[in-house]
């Protein structure tokens, strides 16, 4: 019904508005969780000391990147340079898919550490990590899911898109989940040391 | 008595326009497209109502059996075994029966009927309406917000009839109850099927919040500043923001919750003993991280639930008075402080868990703060009444029983609140008889104020005001019979939640009273059946609309055709002059919204 909300007298468009609500949505499951992180934490009971993965500050770098190739995407398709508009975001989702791989490793990285994050006789500090870490790794996930869509779309060669919408939308998505990232990288730094 | 006779005046406002016009976007309707996945937001809303009323009627029906187990715990009733099968064997309520039925009860209350029933309804047909828009910001979202509640209910509909049971630890699911299957069978796969069901219900309220914020901010037609809104448009916003808010917290406590299910995690489980199977290997986990997680959504919900009832009230209740509301921008500044305040008060669920009694006194004076918004807005629902030329439709005399519950509920809270009275009062009937005045029985009110009004623009019928009355009356009586008599029980000390008292000498006394209560129950149950049959026979043979605005109101869903289409109005969307409230002003009954200043008007807003 896009014709519907064309009439409209409108400041910023539906969509992007929706991101941003739903943005702060998301972080307020992410604080719900840093918060349970502190609060299980301070009562003192039973707390495993560990230190982070170091992959992690490989993964740090590779969404940083990413956060700078997806910006240039956004900027080649406003610049109609359709060829390196979809280089970009192709080098943005694989730059997504390698985050969440050295993720995973980290995780393998605690496991032979003697830190388990699931099972049996598990920690809550180390369950901890791995769920929120695991959380906002589906966030990225769902954020590659998007830029195949939108590679799809700059295949299609029956339908021209010119509206920039959609890249702006997925673009400040992304920089919003990398946001989130350093947010637990620096939290799980300086809280659980 | 008819509506003409309650209105005095008659119905002659507004002109009755084409009753067949389509919106701008005349397109070719389905079957499928127009009435299962419609993107219309009204064919949305009144989906939500109408399974928010299924879900009501089997969630009152699970009151009434469990108030059966209450009134005559040591007789049997045949019948009861032809409807719950081996639950209730011989006649005779199981106790895993009567606590499953207890917490379903609860969680389909809360989270279908009041939540989504009613938000979901309304919030859905008015904000579109009264802000002058076609359809919500995205209408693909909003079908998907109503399919994952739909969902969402299946699932839980379908816990009913799992081999264990439904789930049966408290709507609260508490851990470790709720953590470990082997804790009682309501933990097996009734538990699972009430976390899934669950998580795809925050995931629809979430679709839906969006939705609505983003229309009243984004969506306004031309004129329509934020302080001409209506008060239901507010009311609805505060409900979507608490909503986005404070449901991601909650998924994500049950995201912890999942893991300490099924992945051997101790985020809430440390030294537990089950007989049979013994001690746990989980340690370290704390069952009141649960408790923080949960409330912090828990609290703002009883605001999701009760706001929108205020703002739905405001609007029947200026309508009806023929007044401008009292103190406008003291009802937006209530509600926003209502709203702040909710987000700092959930600690007071969890006095006797163990919180640091200083932490707690803190949560003490936040909680008594609520009383001063609430009594700014009970003082201003009073003062519209006040002299007002009061038209009792059905509607109204809601709204006023919604004001009545509102203070009669929120009294005891000011109670509640304080630590040191809740010590004896925590899980007593006295926080039963609280809750369901002030957020159950006061939002169910607000929900059938907004439905006797916005009925004639949701079908282009009226339903009959007989019957209405009688539902009114026996409901507004039935509901203080019922539960005023639990403020005593629970004074006694009379715990909630316990299958049979006729073990306690103390509590042998209330025999009676709770014969009395369950039978009241009864009655008021079959009331709201007489409603249903009411809601459904006028769809059909109501009388008809004859006149676009019947009530006489300033707000623009009245300026579309009796039975709009999809896009609302037939031509341009009108613009706004004035605020919402122009009622009796300048020697005039009312002045719409789309009604021009005129020259030498008096104080304009």
């Amino acid at each position: 019904m896009a014709t519907v909300s064309d009439q409209q007298r409108k400041k910023i468009h539906p969509h992007k508005f929706s991101l941003w609500v739903g943005m702060a949505s998301i972080l307020m499951m992410f604080a719900g969780f840093t918060s349970a992180y502190i609060v299980k934490r301070s009562d003192g009971n039973n707390w495993l000391e560990f230190t982070l993965p170091p992959v992690f500050w490989y993964s740090t770098g590779v969404i940083l990147l990413s956060s700078l190739t997806i910006y240039l995407a956004a900027k080649a398709f406003k610049d109609r340079n359709m060829v390196r508009y979809r280089a970009l975001i192709t080098v943005t989702a694989v730059l997504g898919v390698l985050f969440t791989i050295l993720q995973w490793s980290g995780f393998q990285f605690l496991q032979d550490h003697g830190v388990k994050l699931i099972g049996s006789n598990s920690n809550p500090a180390g369950s901890f990590l791995g769920v929120i870490t695991g959380v906002h790794m589906l966030h990225v996930l769902g954020g590659v899911v998007v830029l195949i869509v939108l590679f799809a779309r700059a295949f299609n060669t029956q339908r021209k898109n010119y509206s920039s919408v959609p890249i702006e939308v997925a673009s400040a998505y992304w920089h919003f989940v990398d946001a989130i990232w350093i947010y637990l990288f620096v939290f799980f730094n300086i809280v659980s040391n | 008595m008819s509506n003409e006779q309650t209105l005095h005046t008659g119905t002659a406002h507004g002109t009755v326009h084409d009753d067949h016009g389509h919106g701008a976007h005349h397109h070719h309707e389905t079957f499928i497209t127009k009435y299962i996945f419609s993107q219309d937001h009204k064919m949305i809303a009144k989906q939500f109502l109408i399974t928010g009323m299924a879900w009501a009627v089997l969630g009152g029906l699970m009151s009434v059996l469990f108030r059966v187990q209450l009134a005559y715990p040591d007789q049997n009733f045949p019948i009861l075994e032809t409807i719950m099968g081996h639950w209730a064997k011989g006649g005779h309520i199981t106790a895993e029966a009567y606590y499953a039925l207890v917490t379903i009860h609860g969680t389909v209350m809360v989270f279908f009927v009041l939540t989504a029933g009613l938000s979901g309804t309304f919030s859905n047909f008015l904000i579109p309406l009264q802000v002058g828009a076609r359809d919500m910001a995205s209408p693909f979202m909003n079908m998907l917000s109503y399919w994952f509640f739909f969902t969402s209910a299946l699932i839980m509909l379908s816990s009913l009839f799992v081999e264990s049971g439904p789930f049966s630890g408290g709507w609260t699911a508490y851990p470790p109850l709720s953590a470990l299957g082997s804790a009682s069978p309501g933990s097996k796969t009734g538990m699972d099927l009430w976390l899934i069901s669950m998580a795809l219900f925050v995931v629809s309220q979430l679709l839906g919040g969006l939705n609505y914020i983003a229309t009243i901010l984004n969506m306004r037609t031309k004129g329509m500043s934020m302080t001409r809104l209506p008060l239901t448009i507010w009311a609805f916003f505060f409900t979507a923001v608490l909503g986005v808010l404070s449901f991601p917290v909650l998924l994500s406590g049950f995201i912890l919750l999942i893991f300490d299910r099924n992945f051997g995690t101790s985020f809430y489980l440390s030294d537990i003993f089950i007989n049979g199977i013994g001690a746990l290997p989980n340690e370290g986990g704390s069952p009141i991280l649960y408790q923080h997680l949960f409330w912090f959504l828990g609290h703002p919900e009883v605001y999701i639930i009760i706001l929108p009832g205020m703002g739905m009230v405001s609007e029947v209740m200026s309508t009806n008075a023929r007044k401008p509301i009292f103190g406008y921008m003291a009802m937006i500044g209530s509600l926003f402080a209502i709203a702040i305040l909710s987000f700092l008060v959930w600690a007071h669920h969890m006095f006797v868990s163990g919180l640091n009694p200083f932490l707690g006194s803190f949560f003490v004076l936040l909680t008594l703060l609520i009383a001063v918004p609430s009594a700014i807005k009970v003082f201003n629902w009073l003062t519209t009444l006040w002299r007002g030329n009061i038209r009792f439709t059905p509607g109204m005399l809601y709204s006023i029983g919604f004001v009545s519950m509102f203070i009669s509920g929120g009294l005891t809270g000011i109670w509640l609140g304080n630590s040191a009275l809740d010590i004896h009062l925590h899980d007593t009937y006295f926080i039963i008889a609280h809750f369901h005045l002030v957020m159950g029985v006061a939002g169910i009110f607000g929900m059938y104020a907004g439905i006797y009004h916005w009925y004639p623009k949701m079908f282009g019928r009226y339903m009959n005001n007989t019957l209405a009355y009688i539902h009114f009356w026996v409901t507004l009586a039935g509901a203080y019979l019922i539960f005023w008599p639990m403020h005593y029980e629970g004074l006694a000390g009379m715990p909630r939640r316990y299958y049979d008292y006729t073990n306690w000498e103390s509590f042998k006394m209330f025999g009676e009273l709770n014969v009395f209560i369950s039978i009241v129950a009864i009655i008021v149950f079959a009331v709201q059946l007489l409603f249903l049959f009411n809601f459904f026979y006028s769809m059909y043979k109501g009388r008809k609309v004859t006149s676009q605005n019947p009530w006489g109101s300033t707000t623009l869903e009245w300026t579309t055709p009796i039975n709009p289409g999809h896009g609302n109005w037939t031509g341009e969307i009108p613009e706004v002059h004035r605020w919402a409230y122009d009622y009796g002003k300048d020697g005039k009954d009312f002045i719409a919204q789309t009604t021009p200043v005129g020259a030498g008007e008096s104080v304009n807003h």
